[in-house]
């Protein structure tokens, strides 16, 4: 009886909580506009035709204004140490080859304008899709003689931050024709599978209730065009791969493994989904 | 151990009078002593930034004294008058006595 | 016993009540800190409300990076201005955050800075002046437990 009575009470108060935050909280994504040193983004597309949603937008427009305010300034934003870090690692010489990035690709805001827009791209030496974080890899062992590292190791997100940052404003667009259609198909199939404890698919949440709360947190479609992203929850930058891992975690789900197939493919789908997005790297989130 | 870098925001000119804004941010874990090791179930032992001071031509204009309640990479934005042409010293004091500084000029008519 | 998604939600959901009910012990200490702290820091003399304006969010997306400022009505001359700010966090287990220490070539007193805050409660700015008289304002900040994926 008294077990009853307290999850009663619990139940009770958690509504109460739920009604203030509700009355509080905007249920959809809100109006706001974001400029980012001076640069108008674009947070908001329309939907294609047969497309899965009516409007397709950014995570910025799901996050509280505080959230929000740290992305429109390059100071404010607590995701720039590392983009000073990814500067400093271009042109420092790693390896066996005694070279640095800029060996090769020079000045990064001049060669890597428009890359991770349209990452993954189509590598012909595997026949698979690849990630920034992969191409990278595939240029620190071939071509500086440097160990691979991993998706979420602090240097690594120096320089996909760093190199992101270099399409910022740019709108995403990947190209899932040809080979790689069979991979945003087997994305598509990830994206709509309910698996785990929670039997939940990523659609559950992102597409189905986007806007909606779940607890406290403000549902986003879940769009990947701000990543890496300095996320408030883990007081640092993380990879696309990380969330997607975080994700199916909180579902109860045995995750995928960072830089496999799956997620690849499930990054190439999401990132189709977000197609015309403004590239946000580094995007600040909650 | 990643380093801690300071990042510092002054504007490069200035009128003799202007109250300018001044942002500094220096990354740093700002460890509160709180937090349990997740493997040994030991507290991790607090290690932060505890002071921050700001001096103008070797004058101290502001300084903070931080507590683990401050977030990690702390950020600190204020106001300094300046009269004159010079430079900003800004020094950032570690618990383990590390200190990490750094300089910015201003050009004042 | 098979747990619905709804029941789980609940569950979940009841973690959001806790975080602002917390615990007596704890509630109890930050009191004893926070009066400590308080009176070291005014020197006995009573806090009067007004003229430190203290900004801070209703709702913060999380707790280990919410921004909050201040700003303090004062001339900011040699003869009349803002010594320090003191900011506490009264429901934090150490509630101490910072103290911010002005000079009058600092030309206003005002700082912003990013503080944790372990569950929802009242952040406390108070103001010593130069001739030792006390201000504070408090706001209460709602911490969410939000912030799913990882």
């Amino acid at each position: 009886m008294g077990i009853t009575t307290r999850f009663t009470k619990l139940t009770l108060a958690t509504i109460g909580a739920f009604a203030l935050s509700s009355s509080i909280a905007l249920a959809d994504a809100d109006d706001n506009e974001l400029v980012i040193e001076g640069m108008k983004m674009t947070t908001m597309v329309e939907g294609a035709e047969d497309g899965p949603v009516d409007e397709v937008y950014s995570g910025w427009r799901f996050r509280s204004e505080e959230t929000q305010a740290l992305e429109t300034d390059d100071f404010e934003n607590p995701a720039f140490s590392a983009v000073d870090r990814g500067k400093e690692l271009w042109t420092t010489v790693t390896g066996s080859e005694g070279k640095s990035c800029a060996s090769c690709h020079d000045k990064a805001e001049d060669t890597m304008k428009g890359v991770r827009a349209s990452m993954p791209k189509w590598d012909k030496a595997t026949s698979k899709p690849i990630t920034l974080e992969q191409q990278i890899n595939r240029c620190r062992k071939d071509r500086l003689g440097a160990e691979k590292i991993k998706f979420d190791n602090a240097d690594m997100l120096a320089m996909t931050s760093y190199i992101g940052l270099q399409s910022r404003g740019m709108p995403v667009n990947v190209d899932t024709s040809g080979p790689m259609s069979e991979w945003a198909e087997k994305g598509k199939k990830i994206y709509y599978t309910r698996v785990g404890q929670l039997d939940m698919s990523c659609a559950n949440c992102h597409e189905d209730n986007y806007g909606k709360r779940i607890r406290a947190d403000h549902l986003s479609q879940g769009q990947i065009n701000g990543f890496p992203t300095y996320r408030l929850k883990w007081n640092g930058l993380g990879s696309v791969h990380r969330r997607f891992k975080g994700c199916m975690k909180n579902i109860r789900a045995k995750p995928y493994k960072v830089g496999g197939d799956e997620f690849v493919a499930l990054e190439l789908y999401v990132a189709s989904r977000g197609q015309g997005l403004s590239v946000e790297t580094p995007a600040v989130r909650n | 151990m990643a380093k801690s870098k300071p990042r510092v925001k002054v504007p490069k000119k200035a009128a003799k009078g202007d109250i300018i804004t001044i942002k500094t941010l220096i990354s740093h874990k700002m460890e509160s002593g709180r937090r349990k090791d997740k493997k040994t179930g030991e507290l991790i032992p607090r290690r932060i930034i505890n002071h921050f001071k700001v001096e103008f031509n070797g004058a101290e204009v502001f300084s903070a004294n931080l507590e683990p309640s401050v977030s990690a990479n702390p950020y600190v934005q204020f106001k300094a008058k300046v009269t004159e042409s010079g430079t900003f010293k800004f020094t950032w004091t570690d618990d383990d006595g590390s200190v990490y500084s750094t300089e910015k000029k201003i050009a004042v008519e | 016993m098979n747990v619905t998604r709804r029941q789980t939600f609940m569950l979940g959901a009841g973690a959001v009540a806790f975080a602002t009910l917390g615990s007596q012990a704890t509630i109890a200490f930050a009191t004893e800190e926070s009066d400590k702290l308080i009176a070291e820091f005014s020197g006995g003399k009573e806090a009067t409300a007004g003229k430190i304006k203290l900004k801070a969010p209703e709702i913060a997306e999380n707790g280990n990076t919410v921004p909050i400022s201040f700003t303090v009505d004062s001339p900011m001359t040699a003869d009349n201005h803002v010594a320090s700010v003191m900011l506490l966090a009264l429901g934090n287990p150490g509630p101490a955050v910072g103290t911010f220490n002005f000079t009058p070539m600092s030309g206003e007193a005002s700082a912003s800075t990013r503080i944790r805050l372990a569950k929802t409660q009242e952040v406390l700015a108070m103001a010593k002046m130069s001739d030792g008289s006390i201000f504070m304002d408090k706001k209460t900040i709602k911490v969410t437990i939000g912030g799913c994926g990882g």
